[in-house]
């Protein structure tokens, strides 16, 4: 009884697993490539570089890639102040763009895997839902 | 020999690589005979201001808040019509009725949904009352469409002529091949209303069939800089360019300003748009920038505070964060110069009724500029 009570719970995770649209990690990457090319290009770049001492790049940016949490939480509620990118201090402002949990969550998939970038994980809405601005006082 | 050619050709690649950038070149100034304060801080983004007297103004947040300011205490204005923000709509520019002393009407630009379509939202022009620090009569005089998601190409600031206008401009909303040279299609704009918010009868495209007959001209980008001209009367604007092709118009009845017929500027990826940069009937800029600066508000000095600034118009640099100094000769630009170099975004710049230049910073707040 055991048994089949087990089975039947088990069976019925996978079924749940399977009926509820999972959004993929390459989906989330395709539409964060939409919002980078909407959004956020004119100041990064077309290939992620930055521009001059004013904004850092995110290929290969040290900042981006150590700081998940802080990075997001730039996205989510604006990133003031200064930050060292790959040993370049910067002091600019990033104004908080209207975006929800979802497209900073797929933007964020789409950076941290563009230009040589390579993120093993995955960013979903509920992590971005998560992240408190008082983070930021860490 | 060998070296003498080598030469030439470097010269050549050097005459071509630089051939692109419009004179006159960005200068930095020889002594900085001017300093700063901060007159009212903690606005994120500061997007567009009003004076109503010299102790008192009104400053927009994009984000969606109106402050009142006064003598540098500002307090939250209430009762606004809700704000769509995202990407570079949201509250705009705020502009005061030519009559505000006596009706306290006030304008407003901002990015709505009306429909409640869930679809995005477009450029909205709104009047107002403002009793002390809350709105009555909110009125929405012009709404653009259809709503879209996409980040780009709000607008817009107010302007007023001496006939009883208010103008407005609304950005092609990311749709250049849809909507700039369609007049029957929102987007990429100027418009023009009585200050009522009815449509003029001599509004160049009354009467044609289709037209959106608030249009007052067409053929234009992002404009997020316009003012009505002290001296002669007409409205100046600027817009954005794509990379490279920022503009200075004048903006004149029923004109095409031509975007993305001709451009002086190509895709910020690199690759071309058109090569033509002029057409027939299709007006020419008065001056463009190449390479852009991603111009935002603008204001004439007309007093005599500073010295050698009479007469200057004065440009944010959202892109390269300072304020651009022009100067104007003869109806040629002979002079850029960098004035409060790395100061931040510069997104609006006004002359207050003191004369004095203020200048909105996103990150900081208004900024007054002080002679030495």
């Amino acid at each position: 009884m055991k048994l089949f009570l087990f089975f039947h719970f088990f069976g019925f995770g996978i079924l749940v697993y399977f009926l509820v649209p999972q959004k993929s990690k390459a989906q989330s990457i395709t539409n964060g490539s939409l919002i980078y090319n909407d959004f956020c290009y004119r100041c990064h770049g077309v290939n992620g570089v930055g521009r001059d001492n004013l904004i850092p790049p995110l290929k290969s940016s040290d900042y981006l890639l150590k700081n998940i949490s802080l990075s997001i939480a730039g996205l989510k509620y604006g990133l003031k102040g200064e930050i060292i990118v790959n040993g370049k201090v910067y002091n600019g402002y990033m104004a908080y763009q209207g975006l929800d949990n979802e497209e900073i969550a797929d933007v964020m998939n789409y950076i941290l895997n563009q230009w040589g970038n390579n993120y093993e994980g995955f960013i979903d809405a509920s992590q971005v839902e998560k992240i408190p601005k008082s983070i930021f006082e860490k | 020999m060998k070296k003498k050619i080598i030469h030439i050709v470097s010269l050549i690649i050097l005459q071509f690589g630089c051939a692109q950038d419009n004179p006159p070149f960005i200068e930095d100034p020889l002594e900085i005979n001017y300093s700063y304060e901060v007159i009212v801080d903690g606005i994120e983004v500061p997007w567009g201001m009003a004076f109503i007297n010299k102790n008192e103004l009104l400053v927009t947040e994009q984000s969606g808040t109106l402050y009142y300011v006064k003598n540098g205490q500002k307090k939250e204005v209430t009762g606004l019509p809700p704000v769509y923000f995202r990407g570079q709509g949201g509250l705009l520019d705020v502009a005061i009725h030519p009559n505000f002393s006596e009706n306290k009407i006030i304008y407003m630009t901002l990015g709505a949904d009306t429909e409640g379509d869930k679809k995005g939202g477009n450029t909205s022009l709104y009047s107002a009352v403002l009793n002390n620090t809350d709105l009555s009569n909110v009125s929405l005089l012009y709404k653009a469409t259809p709503n879209t998601k996409t980040a780009q190409h709000w607008g817009s600031r107010i302007v007023f002529d001496e006939k009883g206008h208010v103008y407005f401009g609304i950005g092609d909303r990311g749709e250049r091949e849809t909507n700039p040279q369609d007049i029957t299609k929102d987007g990429g704009k100027i418009y023009r209303l009585n200050l009522d918010g009815s449509i003029p009868n001599d509004n160049p495209f009354v009467g044609k069939s289709g037209a959106k007959t608030a249009i007052f001209s067409y053929g234009h980008r992002n404009p997020q800089g316009m003012i009505f001209h002290p001296k002669t009367g007409q409205i100046w604007e600027h817009e954005h360019g794509p990379r490279g092709g920022d503009e200075i118009n004048i903006i004149k009845k029923g004109v095409n300003y031509g975007w993305p017929e001709i451009t002086y500027g190509i895709n910020y990826s690199g690759t071309i748009i058109t090569n033509k940069t002029s057409a027939p009937n299709m007006a020419q800029p008065i001056y463009y920038w190449v390479p852009s600066i991603a111009p935002s508000g603008m204001a004439f000095s007309t007093s005599n505070i500073y010295e050698d600034w009479k007469d200057n118009l004065f440009v944010g640099s959202l892109k390269f964060q300072y304020l651009e100094r022009l100067v104007i000769k003869n109806k040629k630009f002979v002079k850029r110069e960098k004035i409060l170099d790395n100061i931040g975004r510069v997104r609006d710049v006004a002359e207050g009724p003191d004369g004095y230049l203020y200048v909105a910073v996103e990150g900081k707040g208004i900024l007054k500029i002080m002679p030495k």
